[in-house]
């Protein structure tokens, strides 16, 4: 009925449509699983409820609110409306400090404590995150 | 002074020489039979012109001449000298204009060795490398003018970022441009060969070399970049699925894929419109990647103060070029019919083709994750980021049956190939399954996905070594760069599920210790050095009755104003032991990371074998001649 290449071709077609719609629905499905929403500490003072999923808190690191020991660092973020308390253990980068802007990555525990798994590192002393930005000038 | 204006004005000398190479083009496509030797000499003029506008920035960097905004910004009086060069392309405006010196010189270079080609295809080809020229030019000089005077002169610069002060950095972005930037010839004469209907066997041998040549070059920057992210960020990994490596990664897919559709275009005519399409691809991702970098867009750890308003006219840029190039194709474009019924499914094209979709499919995957938190903050300014375990989830599992097709397609032949002697396949394909199950078997991790993979890497391993043996020279390149990919794979590998690390926070004279280290911080000492304050802590560690110590060191430079630490790390053949110390607020307390990294070297071992893949294709082809 059809020659070798008609079929050829159909079938060449059919796999590339099959694998292009697998491909977009792993991705899409895998981006719902996987992507950390950035908060400032007032969106979480709006927050209806505390899931246990992994975000992002950004702000400034509140001045005199570094507590160190050997195991943990404790601090506060703030972004001068609402406040929420850090606790980490783990790298600390250097240009982590006071009255800085800090993004930090982890789990709510409520409204008010936040364990973080990783504070992110920055390149530029001047640089501010976006995401820190936004949240300041928001205010 | 003297040195910023004769940089100034060489290169808008620079951009005038484009209006007769494009005036001479016009006229040599329409007319004669050969190449008009006045375009290759206005080519040359344009390069020299570049060339001394880039040395003059040098030489201002050199000579700490701080009239010039750039250098004010970028460097300073203290500064070592080899700093203050590199320094020349370590910011936004040089690594511009180093751009454009390796677009004149690649098209320069083009036209020598590209003599026996035919001539409007030539021609072509520079007229379409004008337009990409004509466009940086009048970026770098509108709006990021390296040259900018400032007035009154200040005293002294604001310095260098000081992790941009080191080695590897300092050669990474000339090296990732040549990468990049050689991508632009192969746009510029996939677009010519397009309008001409050239695309054929003797284009794809010729542009083959240009592909092979920025590919090599493109590898070689992304592990630089890696190595140096590996010991100066102090994270101990090599490479973190961040936006800014992102952008390199995706060219670096598109090109390996050309690459391989190349061949089959080389030896089979076929595969042309995907070549086509493959072309453009590359260097629009190489451009996406200077203006993803560059605008401020990009949130990533990597980010560089920047001003978002260049991104603008990169995406026009950007946009007119994509533009430019679909209409070609469209136009221009005569899929030939002439071989496509002899595709037959069991054979190295097909094989090929195969691995291009997975290439395709790992790239789109690194663009989504890329772009989305994008485009998610333009249309509901959600802030979002994407993280590593979403790459993981979607390109290790895929990985797999990449491997396995790596490992058998070379094996197969062209146009039409039986499964005759293919024994060796599978009985490799159940030892390298065997190895992977006893060393899997009693570790700590998803046994399934471990066992498989490690496995189809263990084949291609054991694949390529054994056509090693058996064909010797006769496919080198394509063997060693394969192999290296799986020794690639099984480092990382094996790089993940080995490596152990300790964080603490300890004061002078302090030790902690766990199940399997002890760290003693021994001694803290102060050193001052030409542009910076050191503190180099001493600290011996324990593990099994083998001591080591270790020596990181925290910089605080003077200008600017910023804290380093640099990590020791003590490389063996194996293992890399791995350490890093952190001041918290001034306080007593030194952040201490310290990390067991095994197969880091062989890492980048197998990573230059790749590139060394690519190289022996490049020098082997032209030796055969």
């Amino acid at each position: 009925m059809y020659g070798r290449k008609v079929k050829l071709r159909f079938l060449f077609i059919t796999l590339i449509l099959l694998s292009l719609i697998l491909s977009a629905y792993l991705i899409l499905k895998s981006l719902e699983e996987n992507v950390i929403y950035f908060k400032s500490p007032s969106d979480i003072q709006f927050l209806s409820e505390v899931k246990h999923k992994k975000i992002r808190v950004g702000g400034m690191v509140k001045i005199n609110s570094i507590k160190i020991s050997s195991n943990e660092v404790n601090f506060i973020i703030t972004d001068f409306k609402n406040e929420i308390n850090v606790s980490y253990s783990g790298l600390i980068p250097n240009l982590f400090s006071e009255g800085k802007g800090v993004v930090a990555e982890g789990y709510l525990k409520d409204k008010i404590f936040f364990e973080a798994t990783k504070i992110l590192a920055k390149h530029d002393e001047n640089y501010m995150p976006p995401e820190v930005k936004a949240a300041l000038e928001e205010k | 002074m003297l040195y910023s204006s004769i940089g100034y004005y060489s290169l808008i000398f620079g951009l005038i020489i484009s209006f007769p190479i494009i005036l001479l083009s016009i006229r040599n496509f329409r007319n004669e039979e050969v190449l008009d030797y006045k375009i290759i000499t206005f080519s040359f003029i344009q390069l020299f012109l570049v060339v001394i506008s880039f040395l003059g920035l040098v030489f201002s960097f050199i000579y700490s001449d701080f009239s010039n905004e750039t250098v004010f910004n970028n460097s300073h009086t203290t500064k070592p000298l080899f700093y203050k060069i590199s320094g020349t392309w370590g910011n936004h405006e040089g690594s511009l204009l180093l751009w454009l010196v390796v677009l004149t010189l690649f098209i320069f270079l083009f036209l020598i060795k590209s003599k026996d080609l035919l001539k409007k295809y030539r021609v072509l080809t520079v007229l379409f490398q004008q337009i990409i020229i004509i466009g940086f030019f009048v970026f770098l000089i509108k709006s990021s003018n390296p040259f900018n005077y400032i007035f009154p002169i200040p005293d002294e610069g604001l310095g260098l970022n000081p992790i941009l002060q080191d080695p590897a950095l300092a050669i990474h972005p000339p090296v990732l441009y040549l990468g990049y930037v050689g991508s632009s010839i192969i746009f510029s004469s996939v677009l010519a060969a397009t309008t001409l209907n050239y695309v054929s066997k003797t284009w794809a041998i010729h542009i083959k070399n240009w592909v092979l040549v920025s590919w090599v070059f493109l590898t070689l920057g992304i592990l630089l970049g890696s190595i140096w992210a590996y010991y100066e960020l102090g994270w101990g990994g090599f490479w973190f699925w961040d936006p800014v490596e992102n952008v390199s990664l995706m060219p670096w897919l598109a090109l390996t894929t050309l690459l391989h559709c190349i061949l089959v275009l080389e030896k089979r005519s076929n595969l042309s419109s995907w070549a086509i399409i493959l072309s453009i691809a590359t260097f629009t991702l190489s451009m996406c990647g200077t203006f993803l970098v560059r605008s401020g867009i990009l949130n990533s750890v990597h980010t560089f103060a920047n001003d978002p308003e260049r991104g603008l006219f990169i995406l026009t840029f950007l946009f007119v070029l994509i533009f430019l190039s679909l209409l070609i194709f469209f136009i221009f474009h005569k899929s030939d019919s002439r071989n496509s019924s002899s595709f037959f499914l069991l054979s190295k094209e097909t094989s090929i083709l195969i691995n291009n979709w997975f290439m395709m499919y790992f790239l789109s995957v690194v663009l989504i994750g890329t772009v989305y938190p994008i485009f998610l903050d333009v249309i509901s300014s959600q802030k979002i980021s994407v993280g590593p375990p979403f790459y993981h989830k979607l390109i290790i599992p895929f990985l797999i049956p990449f491997l396995i097709f790596m490992a058998i397609g070379p094996q197969l032949k062209w146009i039409k190939s039986g499964l005759e002697e293919k024994l060796h396949l599978v009985v490799l394909f159940i030892i390298s399954l065997l190895i992977s199950f006893f060393i899997v078997k009693n570790l700590n991790v998803n046994f399934l996905i471990n066992t498989i993979l490690i496995g189809s890497a263990f084949y291609l391993f054991f694949i390529t070594i054994r056509d090693f043996f058996l064909k010797g020279f006769k496919n080198i390149q394509q063997n060693i760069a394969h192999f290296g990919f799986s020794l690639l794979i099984l480092s990382i590998l094996f790089n993940n599920i080995f490596s152990s690390e300790l964080i603490t926070n300890l004061k002078v004279g302090e030790s902690f210790k766990n199940d399997r280290f002890e760290i003693i911080f021994n001694d803290l000492k102060k050193l001052e050095e030409k542009n910076y304050t050191s503190f180099k802590g001493n600290f011996s560690i324990r593990e099994n009755e083998i001591e080591d110590e270790l020596e990181p060191e925290l910089r605080i430079y003077n200008q600017p104003n910023i804290i380093t630490s640099e990590a020791d790390i003590k490389t063996t053949f194996f293992t890399d032991k791995f350490i890093t110390m952190n001041t918290v607020k001034n306080e007593e307390y030194f952040n201490i990371r310290y990390q067991v990294k095994p197969f880091m070297l062989w890492i980048w071992i197998s990573v230059l074998l790749i590139s060394l893949g690519g190289l022996i294709s490049l020098f082997k082809k032209n030796y055969e001649k």
